[in-house]
């Protein structure tokens, strides 16, 4: 591909700080990370590390990071969508409290709170003698086992993802351009027709940014699943953090990290194919 | 190629390194008023670090670790610039032999005199190092079972209740691979220094068979847990029963009849300190007398310090785990530093989480 860019060289000159820095910060980890994978301790070349990933253990763990991962992505969009498109056509100059402003600030207040934060005060509400436990107990109702199981953890990543899906949603919708919207109810489009063949088509951007912040976050972490998962269901995070923190098997943890890198792009690969399928030329 | 990947990994060490430790350049003319200290998590009252610095005007920055394995990984490299640090037995044997360790000026440390040996010279019986060169000991105990009295009927004096499906998710073990796997192997009559790997591979399977009983493998959280009652029984270190104990009446500690760990840790000054004189300085203030009977107080772990236990009230000294009888300590076994065997571990641990 060619992009002919009538820049001067003077403006080209001013991108090459973040060019060094991503030449120092990104793409010499990711060929350490690489040079990592294929030693060994003695230095000398193995691919011994990649076979150990494909050990049946480390399969499961990695599978059950996607499922998770994907169920969560999944989670948000059902949540995340409808309050986008919610917020989207409420009226802005509405001056009752319930109005656009507000309700973006309150989706975003709580991500001035530290993250491991967030996540501990999970603790707090589903543990045994928690809030929820502790309420059902007046009630005479049985004591529920909310934490440290899958649910737990993907509660956790929704509960932590959710703006980055409700937010690049919400960005698409405000600025879609109302005139397509009436020309479809001109033309007799019923309320549905015109979500489905209209708004939703050209929210499919948004949609994908979306899902591409959500899960890669939630593909990796190892916070979520250390504190609501309770090492009874790790995560591929969680199996390279040890190997980093506490095992110091750098090699394996490089190579389970590669692997894990190859499946993200190949999900953001999907993602983006099914774009061009529906509505090329939008991904810019 | 080769050089290239040095030059690359130095910058990158270099730049990675924490905010909270100097890196190589600006550590080099670091002023003298500087201690960095790394310790367990939970593991000193923290009034004495102010204490230290009101006495003696050196600025401490305080870092913690919640495994020797973690420690170590950071270390490793060479690069963190800590004048002190506080792990385990083993960890120090493992550290000195790879020449991680400074040898310690005695002479700046006079209190280290208070000091009892007799846990040092059960781990260092046969003589095999000048260990005291290099180490202070600051805390032992053992690895025992915690457990809530209103949750527990009968007495805990076996391993086997950990397996026992009564308690299904009632039981916490401790996130550290040697120091869960200890029950495993001494429940099948293994040392717990096994390097065999049938013996290993067999005390993972135990491990495996015990998962769905288990609520969680925990660190630190472990206490929180055990106090507000979340579990009936955890695997915890002696000390760290004595603290819950006390905040919370329901719980007990017992250390198995078939034997479990023996640890000691010791305080000592890593390679690439800068300022190790007020390490030195700081490691006798931590053995003198009422300065670790304070400190073996606040935290509830048992001071190494002899005089110093003239400073502990009856009721603490009379806690069950705070100073294990002859007949525990007897049964008990210290770790050892496994060198290459230590991967095995590794693996088993690492096989038995991902499952």
């Amino acid at each position: 591909m060619k992009i002919k860019l009538s820049y001067s060289s003077a403006n080209r000159a001013a991108a090459y700080p973040y060019l060094l820095y991503m030449l120092v910060f990104t793409i010499v980890p990711v060929l350490l990370v690489i040079y990592y994978s294929l030693t060994n301790d003695e230095g000398a070349f193995t691919t011994a590390n990649f076979s150990r990933v494909f050990e049946g253990v480390y399969l499961s763990v990695m599978w059950r990071s996607v499922k998770l991962a994907a169920g969560s992505t999944l989670m948000c969009f059902l949540i995340g969508y409808p309050l986008a498109y919610v917020i989207a056509s409420l009226d802005t100059k509405s001056k009752t409290w319930l109005n656009r402003d507000t309700i973006l600030f309150l989706i975003i207040v709580p991500m001035w709170m530290n993250f491991l934060l967030r996540t501990y005060a999970w603790l707090t509400i589903l543990e045994k003698n928690g809030i929820i436990n502790s309420f059902l107990d007046m009630l005479h109702i049985t004591k529920l086992n909310l934490l440290y199981n899958n649910g737990a953890v993907v509660l956790g990543m929704v509960y932590n993802f959710v703006p980055f899906m409700i937010l690049p949603v919400y960005t698409v919708l405000n600025k879609m351009d109302n005139s397509l919207i009436e020309a479809a109810q001109d033309l007799g489009a019923g309320k549905l027709h015109v979500f489905f063949k209209v708004i939703f088509p050209m929210s499919i951007p948004g949609v994908i940014s979306g899902v591409n912040m959500v899960f890669m976050p939630a593909v990796t972490t190892f916070v979520v699943s250390d504190l609501l998962g309770g090492k009874q269901f790790i995560l591929v995070g969680n199996l390279i953090e040890q190997q980093f923190l506490t095992v110091y098997d750098w090699h394996f943890g490089s190579a389970i990290s590669v692997i894990l890198m190859i499946v993200i792009l190949f999900t953001i690969g999907i993602v983006g194919a099914a774009d061009k399928d529906s509505d090329g030329g939008q991904l810019i | 190629m080769k050089k290239l990947v040095f030059a690359a990994l130095i910058l990158l060490l270099t730049a990675c390194g924490n905010a909270g430790e100097p890196s190589a350049a600006t550590a080099a003319k670091a002023p003298e008023g500087k201690l960095y200290i790394y310790n367990w998590g939970d593991y000193i009252d923290p009034e004495l670090i102010t204490r230290f610095t009101d006495e003696t005007g050196i600025k401490v920055t305080y870092d913690e670790f919640d495994t020797n394995e973690s420690m170590y990984a950071k270390l490793k490299p060479g690069n963190s610039n800590y004048d002190l640090i506080i792990p385990s037995d083993y960890m120090l044997e493992k550290m000195q032999s790879e020449g991680m360790l400074l040898p310690i000026d005695m002479d700046n440390v006079p209190n280290a005199e208070y000091i009892d040996r007799r846990v040092e010279d059960k781990y260092f019986g046969t003589g095999v190092t000048n260990y005291s060169d290099y180490a202070v000991p600051y805390m032992w105990g053992t690895l025992g079972i915690l457990y809530n009295t209103t949750m527990v009927d009968e007495t805990v004096d076996s391993w086997d209740i950990l397996w026992d499906e009564k308690y299904a998710d009632e039981i916490y073990m401790y996130d550290s691979q040697r120091d869960s796997l200890t029950p495993a192997l001494v429940k099948l009559g293994y040392s717990i220094n096994t390097t065999n790997l049938d013996e290993l591979n067999a005390a993972k399977d135990l491990l495996i068979a015990q998962k769905p009983l288990v609520q969680a493998y925990l660190g630190d959280q472990v206490k929180d847990k055990m106090i507000g009652g979340e579990a009936a029984l955890a695997l915890v270190f002696s000390g760290d029963a004595v603290f819950c104990a006390a905040e919370n009446p329901d719980l007990a500690f017992a250390v198995p009849k078939e034997g479990s760990n023996v640890w000691l840790d010791a305080m000592a000054i890593p390679v690439g300190s800068l300022n190790k004189e007020n390490a030195e300085k700081f490691i006798n203030f931590m053995c003198d007398p009422e300065v670790a009977a304070q400190n073996s107080e606040y935290i509830g772990f048992t001071t190494t310090n002899a005089e110093a236990l003239k400073y502990i009230p009856d009721e603490l000294k009379n806690t069950t785990g705070y100073i294990p009888p002859d007949d525990v300590f007897e049964t008990c076994e210290f770790y050892r530093d496994l060198k290459d065997f230590l991967k095995e571990y590794d693996r088993a641990w690492t096989e038995l989480l991902a499952r």
